[in-house]
């Protein structure tokens, strides 16, 4: 297997569905190849660092506001 | 220890009954949907938007949007990744206004071949995050996703953050599974590069 052909399935194996019979090529590929083991843990890291912290965080306020426009769109169409 | 992990994990939402009190009148089961999402369409709109008073507009039309159109909620997708369409709509439309009419679309500067092939491909710190402090890094990321183009960006959003299936992503953006998927992987390898830039082991860290 080459780089290329590991980046292919690179999307797959970060979400865990590469098929089984692919599995193991992959696994082999690894043990040889330092640069797609990198590319493979930070990519991995780039992930979970984004999904561990909130960037945006939610406005104050804008719940409050929300839950007026709603409580109005309700009177006016509620009854 | 393999270097395959298994990252997997399913998640069970119990929105139906809480849409079906909503259609039948009740607004505070309305609500407790929009506390329990309103955080993420906030940033979902403001990854699209980038502007700050357009994703609160956002939040706002696409809760009221959902609200009146409960009726029209099929049920075949869930609550949420039919809220999440309504949004995503209702952001490029405001992008569109403050673009002054030009079309935009999430398929706007995809035809690039940055970051397909990694180039950066040093090791990086075992605590990369350690590093920065929380505002700092909070900046760094939010730089680096802006970066990247919005059909990109949106699709790593929707799936890698916002944690909404490939097949939902697909679904609530009018794409195919196999476009996400692509793009997704660029989206990835993209943002990957460019935070090696912070995060990489510099000479000197030692072999830890």
């Amino acid at each position: 297997m080459t780089c290329s052909e590991f980046l292919a399935e690179l999307g797959d194996l970060l979400d865990d569905r590469v098929a089984m019979s692919l599995r193991s090529d992959l696994e082999m590929h690894l043990k040889g190849c330092e640069h797609c083991v990198i590319t493979l843990n930070t990519t991995r890291k780039t992930i979970e660092i984004y999904r561990r912290h909130e960037i945006y965080e939610l406005p104050e306020g804008l719940r409050e506001r929300l839950h007026a426009a709603i409580l109005a769109k309700c009177k006016k169409g509620c009854e | 220890m393999s270097a395959i992990q298994t990252t997997r994990s399913e998640e069970v939402h119990p929105d139906v009954p809480l849409v079906e009190r909503a259609r039948g009148g009740d607004v505070e089961a309305f609500e407790q949907l929009v506390k329990q999402y309103d955080r993420r369409i906030f940033r979902i709109a403001q990854h699209i938007t980038q502007n700050r008073e357009d994703a609160e507009d956002v939040v706002q039309d696409a809760f009221l949007k959902a609200y009146e159109k409960l009726e029209q909620f099929q049920g075949n997708s869930k609550f949420y990744t039919w809220l999440v369409r309504i949004a995503v709509n209702e952001s490029l439309m405001r992008l569109r206004k403050r673009r002054t009419g030009r079309m935009v679309s999430i398929d706007e500067d995809i035809e690039t071949e940055e970051g397909s092939m990694p180039r950066d491909l040093a090791e990086w710190r075992p605590d990369p995050e350690m590093m920065y402090g929380q505002s700092e890094l909070a900046e760094i990321l939010r730089k680096t996703v802006q970066g990247l183009p919005p059909g990109f960006r949106v699709v790593f959003v929707l799936r890698d953050v916002e944690g909404l299936s490939t097949e939902e992503t697909a679904e609530a953006l009018g794409l195919s599974v196999p476009a996400v998927k692509s793009r997704l992987l660029r989206a990835r390898l993209q943002l990957r590069e460019r935070l090696s830039r912070y995060f990489r082991k510099k000479d000197g860290d030692g072999g830890k």
